[in-house]
């Protein structure tokens, strides 16, 4: 009893952890969303990218890893530039479905553009973070948890507070949030709308790299990155668009129900109902409360 | 334009027969090369028929959803299962229940849709993509119990005969295809598409005008749905000549959404215009890296610029004319009526002068 009660926790706690990379990949879509209520569908693209880059900077040119990261980081800020003077400000009053497709077609322009620089095959990412138990823990609680989980869930949640502090309490946040309310009334109290969205789309950049990175150490830097990101949607559903809270709580349901069912649920099916079982429960969700747990009601004017 | 013959004008006469001549008479007599048959005609017709299924929900009903390839997969995995286990259907009817049990998974998964819109949808439309492909991958069922992934297609036999050449498979696709881009035109002109079109614009308006949401809605999702089983039997059947899961990937689903924004939402010749220029793009591309090029270029970097290049006009088409390629054909149709008829009139007038 007491062994199967261990290996419960042992499964609860690797999926809540697996869970806050998930949440990892959700921030990005929510600060973009939070700022300019743009559904960016390329930041999956944008995970994929950025690891990518950072990888092709300290594998195939031999930079030393800081220098990697700040270079891959910078060339997010670039492609943040570059994605709110070339897709957004023409878009600017564009629907948002208008919107939502063209990042779709962001998303393709990056992944190809990834691949044509750095090559199609899959990338080994050494972070000098095992993805083994952590000695300690595995002695002491008899859990078997990766460091590289643990690693995942402190990154989460420090990016996730200082995130949350700026929104809150700077006035670079209270900016963010005029914004997302209602752009035009922010502009015309003067708040600098190109100077706020490239913030965020920067923002959201490094915040894609620092999940890359955490996915990349995981299961090597490939394509397959971007249909992962896609998980990332379930999550933002379960959690709501704008709630940076709610990005990991939701993150963690997932990550934790999806490991629940794949260990007592799977073998009866033959297993890997990891692939669907997310979107599955984004559907409750959606029925039941479509906002999400922490999203702000959505009222609909005729 | 005033109806001549039903409901149709005499423009849309001279339009179906041009095409019916030029694609029962005229390609097969040119064409002879197989080439052209399997792996360009075969899957466009194909692929615009999945096309239009993504048209009649996005495009007409304005709903945003990802999952045509999960419905192909449902169709084309009913195809084999029925032709294997109830033999007396025949292909047509198989065909026919093949697109009803894609029809069903449509009602199914577009469900959600009452509630919900816009990416939400998306996600939920998602869930119906990713759960109908491991169904099919982990019930051996569906397989017929074979182990080693890739099923060999039944070759195809109407009323006894067999249609197994290159031309007589087109044939088969050209007919199906025809037959249902009717049905399809009929129902977008029709009270059935006034309602799609009426909750695409504003479904709150149209619920206070006595449209039911429900029924729109779910009507559009089966249909769609239909129309994407109908092409994932062909496409299997046809084109790839076996049943894998994998064939019907996201990507595939990804695909024919770029097929119906590119081509232009909410049309129905959009559909085979988008088609034919995601299909034929990388051919061209290709065409140009090995004779251009001799080759210098890796074959992964020419489909990565392939993708750039789908990304990069998906943004300019939103940007400059979210109405896709069926509107730019519009427009240069206008163009070029209006040059003529002013050359005419310039003609007449220089005539008159001279007299």
């Amino acid at each position: 009893m007491a062994n199967e009660l261990l290996f419960f926790m042992e499964v609860l706690v690797g999926g809540l952890l697996a869970g806050t990379m998930y949440s990892l990949v959700a921030l990005g879509f929510v600060l973009i969303f939070k700022a300019s209520a743009t559904f960016n569908f390329s930041q999956g693209a944008m995970v994929f990218f950025s690891v990518l880059a950072f990888c092709g900077f300290m594998q195939d040119f031999n930079i030393p890893f800081v220098l990697a990261f700040i270079l891959a980081a910078f060339l997010m800020v670039v492609v943040g530039l570059c994605t709110e003077r070339l897709v957004l400000r023409p878009l600017m009053n564009a629907s948002e479905d208008t919107v939502l497709m063209a990042t779709i077609g962001l998303g393709y322009v990056l992944e190809g553009l990834a691949q044509a620089a750095w090559g199609v095959e899959v990338r080994r990412l050494d972070l000098g973070i095992g993805d083994f138990p952590v000695p300690w823990i595995a002695d002491n609680l008899k859990l078997f948890i990766s460091a590289l989980d643990i690693t995942a869930g402190l990154v989460a949640a420090i990016m996730i507070i200082g995130l949350f502090l700026l929104f809150k309490y700077t006035k670079i946040g209270l900016g963010l949030r005029a914004v997302a309310d209602d752009a035009g009334a922010a502009s015309s109290i003067g708040i600098p709308l190109k100077h706020i969205m490239l913030l965020v789309w920067s923002a959201a950049g490094v915040v894609a790299l620092v999940a890359g990175c955490m996915w990349g150490a995981r299961a090597g830097v490939q394509f397959a990155l971007v249909d992962l990101a896609l998980k990332a949607l379930p999550v933002l559903i379960i959690g709501g668009f704008s709630s940076i809270p709610g990005a990991i709580i939701g993150g963690l349901i997932i990550g934790a129900v999806e490991k629940i069912l794949e260990v007592y649920i799977g073998p009866f099916f033959g297993g890997a109902i990891e692939g669907w079982a997310p979107y599955v429960l984004a559907i409750f969700f959606l029925l039941y409360r479509p906002e999400g747990l922490f999203g702000e009601k959505i009222i609909r004017r005729v | 334009m005033k109806p001549v013959f039903m409901t149709y004008t005499r423009k849309d006469l001279i339009n179906l027969t041009v095409c019916m001549v030029l694609s029962v008479l005229i390609i097969p007599t040119f064409i002879k090369t197989e080439y052209w048959y399997t792996s360009i005609l075969i899957p466009w017709l194909c692929l615009a028929l999945a096309t239009i299924g993504q048209q009649i929900v996005m495009g007409y009903t304005g709903q945003l959803a990802l999952g045509a390839a999960g419905f192909m997969a449902a169709g084309a995995f009913a195809m084999f299962n029925l032709i294997l286990r109830v033999p007396d259907l025949g292909f047509v009817g198989s065909l026919i229940v093949s697109g009803l049990i894609a029809a069903a998974f449509g009602i199914l998964f577009g469900l959600p849709s009452l509630k919900v819109r816009g990416i939400y949808l998306m996600v939920a439309t998602l869930a119906s993509q990713f759960f109908i492909i491991w169904m099919i991958d982990k019930f051996g069922w569906f397989k017929n119990y074979d182990s080693s992934g890739i099923i060999t297609a039944q070759d195809i036999v109407i009323l006894g005969k067999p249609f197994t050449t290159p031309l007589a498979m087109y044939f088969v696709c050209l007919a199906v295809t025809t037959i249902l881009t009717l049905l399809a035109m009929n129902m977008a002109r029709g009270s059935t598409g006034r309602n799609w079109m009426a909750v695409r614009d504003m479904d709150i308006a149209a619920e206070s005008m006595g449209v039911s949401l429900l029924r729109t809605k779910v009507q559009a999702f089966a249909i769609s749905a239909f129309y994407c089983g109908v092409a994932g039997a062909l496409f299997a059947f046809c084109y790839l000549k076996s049943l894998e899961p994998v064939a019907f990937d996201i990507k595939l689903s990804f695909k024919i959404l770029f097929m119906c924004i590119l081509g232009g939402l909410g049309t129905i010749n959009g559909a085979f215009i988008g088609a034919a220029f995601i299909l034929l793009f990388p051919v061209l591309l290709n065409a140009i890296g090995n004779n251009v090029f001799h080759g210098a270029i890796d074959a992964t970097i020419i489909s990565s610029i392939e993708q750039v290049i789908f990304g990069l006009l998906m943004i300019v088409f939103m940007i400059y004319e979210p109405l896709g390629m069926a509107k730019l054909w519009e427009n240069l149709k206008q163009i070029i009526k209006l040059k003529l008829s002013s050359s005419r009139i310039k003609g007449a007038k220089s005539s008159a002068l001279n007299k």
